[in-house]
């Protein structure tokens, strides 16, 4: 039995901030007035209470802080211009003596991004690296995922731990240990010697490979799991039906099977993609001086150079260009969900 | 034909697995090895394992590491449990979109942007309020929980919405009141979730790096940031022997949880 529905025009309590349509008035009314007028449904806590706000508030209002604001910041310090000072950039609204507040918005880092052809290098290389590793982790990945997905029932679950392990130790080691494979003395190249298929060394430490190889390791399991998730639920009498009516099972797969789990195709891809235009930590160990990502910029300009307000712009910059990716995922994690609930009814 | 295809995944199978595993296994024996050189076999030794433990700016970072993961895991824990509530039983309200937007996004934003981010909000917060006065355990925590808690909450909410509200509702119906409904009923059924998700965030916090160096200050370096500087030196094999620690530790986890699961579903199909 459902619990008693609350009428949507349920009054708003009147929000604590001042009543009167003021622009922090409309801000407080929408924070705290929009966990009143809600459809309720099983732990919903049957008639509109301030335990429900609460609820809603302590996540919402710490993610506002803490994820949402920073952003507004960083904005607001990418038009600004170094200085060495504490902090070191310059204020973007000064007082005057007489009272007259003055904005001044520099657009020079923003001028100098799109000037200076480093940067546009380092968002030119992220990307093509980052397209090159989700193919390479596509391609390594959906056999996987598949197998696991066809393995007898018994041997799911060893086989899926197997692809989540890794993922639990550290990120940072694991890259680490590719150093010692991929050096020009190291494991690789001294077993590629020892059978006598190379005389000397191949250079693989240090350049757009070794940093593939690093993404691709790293990112494999993100692939993977969302990978299995679709393959597993699939219906496999579609595949016997194709059968009966002759299909052959190569084209069964490309024509079901491939269709069918392209909503885990494009998660995987997109949790492998995004983040890998921004990683830091693989191009600068393995990856060599002339090996240019955006992430690897920014922690340069910010850590090396100290200049906040270039490394503001590039992250801004970078989120534009990851704001295309990131609400297509999101678009596709919603419908995902909303597709689930209706399976379960 | 069947069994040609079969073997042709096998071989992929193989391959993949050979790929994830052969640079942890390379880690493990060369954490063994007298010599300095990772790559040459000297005999077999133990003495890394002595220096790590002798290591005291290491066994610091891991003491400080711990504690960080700790209290962001139990806080990442309450925090996406909220999350999870009102995205799996909240329905429709305004503000929904933004909710959503502000919980999923962490998951895919490149570290380096959150962790500066993060960073000149706390330098502009302590200009303005003076607070936080020093940046260490604090902000990386608080940086910690910021992103931690969007995983718990997936993990959270999609245990939330296979549950069957039903008995929600019953209680519900009977007369409880919904914080009690919440802790006798909704909070043993989700516990498999909350440990699982308890456990992802120990290890996020323990893993980052980024995040951490940027909003770090002078005096508090967790165990990544301790690693990083020694990796950039160059090879060294206590850090190997630190790999085969953390490995060994996390295998015998995964091993009791798994361990653990197998008994619950056994026990739930006899009932």
């Amino acid at each position: 039995m459902m619990p008693p529905p609350v009428p949507s025009s349920a009054p708003l309590s009147p929000p604590p901030g001042p009543s009167s349509p003021t622009l922090l008035g409309y801000l407080w009314r929408w924070l705290l007035g929009f966990p009143f007028v809600v459809r309720v449904r099983g732990l919903a806590m049957g008639t509109v209470s301030w335990g429900r706000a609460m609820v809603t508030a302590v996540p919402f209002l710490w993610l506002l802080l803490f994820f949402g604001l920073p952003f507004l910041v960083v904005l607001k310090i990418s038009f600004s211009q170094a200085v060495i000072a504490q902090p070191p950039y310059t204020p973007l609204v000064e007082w005057l003596d007489d009272g007259v507040m003055t904005l001044r918005l520099s657009f020079q880092n923003y001028l100098l991004l799109a000037q200076d052809s480093l940067y546009w290098m380092a968002y030119f290389n992220s990307i093509r690296i980052a397209l090159i590793a989700t193919v390479c982790c596509l391609l390594i990945g959906y056999p996987m995922a598949y197998g696991i997905a066809k393995a007898k029932p018994a041997f799911r679950v060893p086989l899926l731990m197997l692809i989540i392990l890794p993922f639990w130790t550290s990120f940072l080691i694991r890259v680490y240990a590719w150093i010692g494979i991929l050096k020009n003395n190291g494991l690789l190249n001294n077993l590629l010697i020892g059978l006598g298929l190379i005389d000397e060394p191949i250079n693989m430490m240090h350049t757009d490979f070794s940093v593939l190889v690093g993404i691709v390791y790293s990112y494999l399991p993100f692939m993977v799991l969302p990978l299995y998730a679709t393959l597993s639920r699939m219906d496999d009498s579609l595949l016997e039906a194709a059968a009966d009516l002759g299909c052959r099972p190569g084209k069964a797969f490309l024509t079901i099977t491939l269709p069918l789990s392209m909503p885990g195709v494009i998660a995987g891809s997109m949790l492998v993609f995004i983040p890998t235009v921004g990683e830091f930590v693989i191009p600068d160990l393995l990856g060599g001086p002339d090996t240019l990502m955006i992430g690897k910029v920014l922690w340069t300009e910010f850590f090396s150079n100290k200049d906040w307000p270039v490394a503001s712009a590039v992250a801004v910059a970078t989120l534009l260009l990851l704001v295309v990716p990131i609400v297509y995922f999101q678009k596709v994690q919603e419908e995902g969900a909303k597709r689930a609930e209706e399976a379960r009814k | 034909m069947r069994r040609w295809r079969s073997s042709l995944l096998f071989t992929f199978m193989a391959f993949g697995y050979a790929f994830l595993y052969v640079p942890i296994f390379s880690l493990i024996v060369y954490s063994f090895n007298e010599s300095r050189l990772v790559t040459v076999w000297a005999g077999f030794s133990t003495k890394w394992y002595g220096e790590l433990l002798n290591n005291d700016q290491i066994l610091s970072a891991a003491g400080l590491s711990l504690r960080i993961a700790v209290l962001n895991a139990t806080g990442a824990v309450v925090l996406g449990t909220l999350a999870g509530l009102v995205l799996a039983r909240f329905g429709r309200f305004r503000g929904r979109t933004a909710f959503t937007t502000l919980i999923t996004a962490p998951l895919v934003m490149p570290e380096v942007i959150i962790g500066l981010s993060l960073l000149l909000m706390f330098v502009a917060m302590q200009n303005v309020i003076g607070w936080p006065d020093a940046r260490g355990m604090t902000t990386i925590t608080i940086a910690h929980l910021t992103f931690s808690t969007a995983y718990v909450t997936v993990v959270i909410q999609s245990r939330l919405s296979q549950m069957d509200v039903s008995i929600e509702e019953a209680a519900l119906d009977l007369g409880a009141r919904p914080a009690k409904v919440f802790f006798v009923i909704t909070v043993p059924v989700i516990a498999p979730a909350l440990v699982a998700g308890w456990l992802l965030a120990f290890t996020l916090s323990l893993d980052d790096l980024v995040i951490a160096s940027f909003v770090s200050g002078p005096g508090a370096s967790t165990l990544p940031m301790v690693v990083y500087s020694s990796v950039r030196l160059g090879v060294s094999p206590q850090i190997n022997a630190l790999a085969t620690i953390i490995v060994c530790i996390v295998t015998v986890a995964i091993l009791i949880a798994g361990f653990l699961m197998h008994r619950q579903e056994k026990q739930r199909l006899r009932l």
